[in-house]
C-alpha cells in the first residue's frame, strides 16, 4: 500500500515501515530550543545526568522570544543558555538572528528530516518537506540527548486547493478559511498535506504559512511535497544539495480529502478571542483599529513586507493607529533595509523593531491598552495573548494589514492593491 | 485522595494558563504558579488546594509547547485534569511531567463537586452526585511513561526510550 508523506518520513527513521495509527521510535535530524523553554530544556538534561548531545552539530538554542532583553530575569535565562551551548558545543543563534522557525527554514530544512522544536510553530518546516513538530521541554531534551524520539505516525488530511487565488487573497487566507471549517481541534494529531496547483504555484514565502497555522487546527505536522519551488528556496539559501525529491505515493490513504476552489475564496479575518472564529472580510462590518503589526513566523518575511510597503509608498498610516513591522530575521531585516523597504515603511510611519518573537505573544513590545483592538499578521489571538487580557487581536494577510493601517478599520486589500 | 472539581469551558489555551505577560518568571516556576489559569478564573489560583481537579471542556492546553503550561498546574496541587479532549502538545507533556490527563465527559461534573480518581481502574467517582465516570486507559506507551513519574525518570531508569 502506498504512503502519505507523514508515513514516509517517519519510516524512513525509524528503520521499518510504519502506517497511520502505529507508534515508532524514530531518529531525529534536528532538535532545537528557545529561550521560552530553553532553561527548562537545559534543567531536564541535567536531570537526565547527560553531559553530551547526541550531535551537538544537530542541536541548536535560538534567542528569539525577548530581544533584546527587557528585563534582569530574563537576561540571566539568556545567560543560562549562552553559557550551556558554550560548554556543550551545540549550535547557538544569537539574539537578533530570528524567529526560530524563520531561521530553521532559511539553514535547517530540508525535504525527508524529522525536526523536532520546543515551540508549537515548529511544525512551519514541514513548507520544506521535513516531518517537523513541536514538543514540550523534556521531549526535546530527551531527544537533544538520544537522537530520537518516540512518534504515533499520524493520519492524513489532504487538501487539494486548485486555481488563481484572486486580488486580495493570499496563503494567509487559506489557512484561516481552513481553520474555520476544520475548528481548533477538527485535525487534531492528524498530519495535513497540502497539494493542487495554488500550492505548486506558490513561492516558499506563502508556502510557509499554511504549515505554520497548521497547529491551530490542532495538527501534530503540516507538509507540503518538495518540488522545483523547494529546490528554487533551498538554492536561494545556499543549500541546494539539502534538495530530494518527496511526495506521498499516488495510492496513499487518506483519513479525508478537501478540494478548495482557490478561486472562490476572500480575505479572511480570525476575530477575538480564538483563531477558529473565522469570517469572511465581508462579514464583519466596520472594525475600528488601534494598532497594526506586520510580524511573527507566520507572515514577516520579505515578500510580506515589500507587499505591506508597496500599498503603504508615499502615504501615511491613519493617524488614529500605530503600525509596528517586525522582520522575521535577520536576512529578511537586511534584504529589505538594502531594497528599500524599510524605507518606505519608516516614511509611512511604522515602527520597526529587532527580528524576534516578543510582541506575538505578549513578553516584549506592542502591548495594547484596555481595549484596544490590534490587527496582526501572526497566527494567535487568545485572550492575553498579546499581553493584556483586556485587549482584542485580530488575524490576518500582510495586505490586509496594510489596507488596515492606512484607513483605520479593518479593510479589504483589494481596496488600496 | 478527594478532592474538589473546579470547572472551566471550552478551549482554554496556554495563554490563559501561563500568559505571556510572565515570560520573565519562567525560570521562578513557583512565582509563575500564583499566576496559574488567571485569564480563564482568577479565583483559582489563590484558592486551590492540593488534591482538587481541573475540570473543563474540550481541546484543554491548545496553542504553545510550554510545558510551564502543565507544569504549574501541578505544582498548585492539582491532582489530575478532566477534559472532554486535549491538545495534542499539552496531552504529552502532561504525561512527561506525570501529571495525569484523564478524557471524560466532564458535564456530569459541576463546579465544587467532591471527586475521587482511579487512575488503574479508569474510574472518577463524583461522591457529591453518587456516579461513576469511566475513562478510557492511556496509550500503552504513555502509562509506561506516567508509571514512573514521567519521561526524565524514565530514561533515568532504564537509560533509553521506552520500546515500542
Amino acid at each position: 500500500m502506498g504512503k502519505t508523506l507523514a508515513e514516509k518520513l517517519v519510516s524512513s527513521h525509524a528503520g521499518k515501515s510504519v502506517s497511520a495509527g502505529e507508534s515508532a521510535i524514530a531518529r531525529v535530524d534536528y532538535a532545537f530550543t528557545h529561550d521560552a523553554s530553553g532553561p527548562l530544556v537545559v534543567k531536564k538534561l541535567k536531570e537526565i545526568g547527560a553531559n553530551k548531545l547526541f550531535d551537538p552539530k544537530k542541536v541548536i538554542i535560538f534567542i528569539d522570544h525577548a530581544v533584546p532583553s527587557p528585563r534582569m530575569e530574563v537576561s540571566n535565562d539568556h545567560a543560562i543558555l549562552r553559557e550551556f551551548a558554550k560548554s556543550i558545543g551545540c549550535i547557538f543563534e544569537e539574539a537578533g538572528t530570528g524567529i526560530c522557525h524563520q531561521v530553521v527554514a532559511e539553514k535547517y530544512s530540508a525535504p525527508g528530516r524529522i525536526i523536532v522544536g520546543t515551540d508549537s510553530h515548529t511544525v512551519m518546516g514541514g513548507a520544506l518537506g521535513a516531518f517537523a513538530t513541536g514538543m514540550g521541554a523534556t521531549d526535546v531534551s530527551v531527544a537533544m540527548a538520544f537522537g530520537k524520539t518516540w512518534l504515533r505516525v499520524p493520519e492524513t488530511y489532504r487538501f487539494i486547493i486548485d486555481g488563481k487565488m484572486p486580488k486580495g487573497v493570499y496563503s494567509k487566507d487559506i489557512i484561516l478559511h481552513l481553520i474555520g471549517i476544520l475548528g481548533a481541534e477538527g485535525a487534531t494529531y492528524k498530519s495535513m498535506e497540502f497539494e493542487g496547483s495554488t500550492i505548486r504555484n506558490m513561492e516558499m514565502s506563502e508556502r510557509l504559512v499554511l504549515p505554520n497555522m497548521s497547529v491551530e487546527a490542532g495538527a501534530k505536522v503540516g507538509l507540503i511535497p518538495s518540488d522545483l519551488k523547494t529546490q528554487a528556496y533551498l538554492k536561494q539559501m545556499g543549500r541546494m544539495h539539502e534538495y530530494i525529491e518527496l511526495s506521498a505515493d499516488a495510492d496513499a490513504q487518506y483519513e479525508k480529502t478537501f478540494e478548495i476552489d482557490a478561486t472562490k475564496l476572500t480575505p479572511m479575518v480570525s476575530l477575538p478571542h480564538a483563531v477558529d472564529n473565522v469570517k469572511s472580510i465581508d462579514e464583519i462590518g466596520e472594525v475600528k483599529v488601534d494598532q497594526v503589526f506586520v510580524g511573527s513566523c507566520t507572515n514577516a518575511r520579505l515578500e510580506d513586507l515589500r507587499i505591506v510597503a508597496s500599498m503603504l509608498k508615499g502615504k501615511k498610516v491613519a493617524p488614529s493607529v500605530r503600525l509596528v513591522v517586525t522582520p522575521a530575521s535577520r536576512k529578511i531585516y537586511m534584504d529589505a533595509v538594502k531594497d528599500g523597504t524599510i524605507e518606505t515603511l519608516l516614511e509611512a510611519g511604522a515602527v520597526i523593531t529587532p527580528s524576534g518573537c516578543g510582541m506575538c505573544f505578549g513578553a516584549l513590545g506592542g502591548v495594547p491598552a484596555d481595549g484596544e483592538r490590534v490587527f496582526s499578521t501572526t497566527n494567535r489571538n487568545f485572550q492575553g495573548r498579546m499581553g493584556n487580557p483586556k485587549a482584542f487581536t485580530y488575524l490576518g494577510s500582510p495586505a490586509m494589514a496594510a489596507a488596515t493601517a492606512l484607513r483605520g478599520v479593518i479593510t479589504h486589500p483589494a481596496e488600496v492593491l | 485522595m478527594p478532592g474538589k472539581a473546579w470547572k472551566f469551558g471550552d478551549g482554554i489555551s496556554t495563554d490563559h494558563i501561563a500568559p505571556g505577560r510572565y515570560f520573565h518568571l519562567r525560570s521562578n516556576l513557583p512565582e509563575l504558579a500564583k499566576h496559574v489559569l488567571e485569564d480563564a478564573r482568577a479565583d483559582f489560583a489563590p484558592n486551590v488546594k492540593k488534591g482538587d481537579f481541573v475540570v473543563a471542556g474540550r481541546n484543554f492546553g491548545l496553542g504553545s509547547s510550554r510545558e510551564h503550561a502543565p507544569t504549574i498546574i501541578k505544582m498548585a496541587g492539582v491532582a489530575a485534569v478532566i477534559a472532554k479532549s486535549f491538545a495534542r502538545i499539552f496531552y504529552r507533556n502532561c504525561i512527561n511531567i506525570g501529571l495525569p490527563a484523564i478524557i471524560a465527559d466532564s458535564d456530569q461534573i459541576d463546579e465544587g463537586d467532591t471527586l475521587d480518581v482511579d487512575l488503574a481502574a479508569g474510574k472518577i467517582r463524583n461522591l457529591t452526585k453518587s456516579i461513576e465516570l469511566n475513562f478510557p486507559p492511556l496509550p500503552e506507551v504513555m502509562t509506561k511513561i506516567l508509571k514512573e513519574g514521567g519521561l526524565i525518570p524514565y530514561v533515568k531508569k532504564y537509560g533509553e526510550l521506552p520500546e515500542i
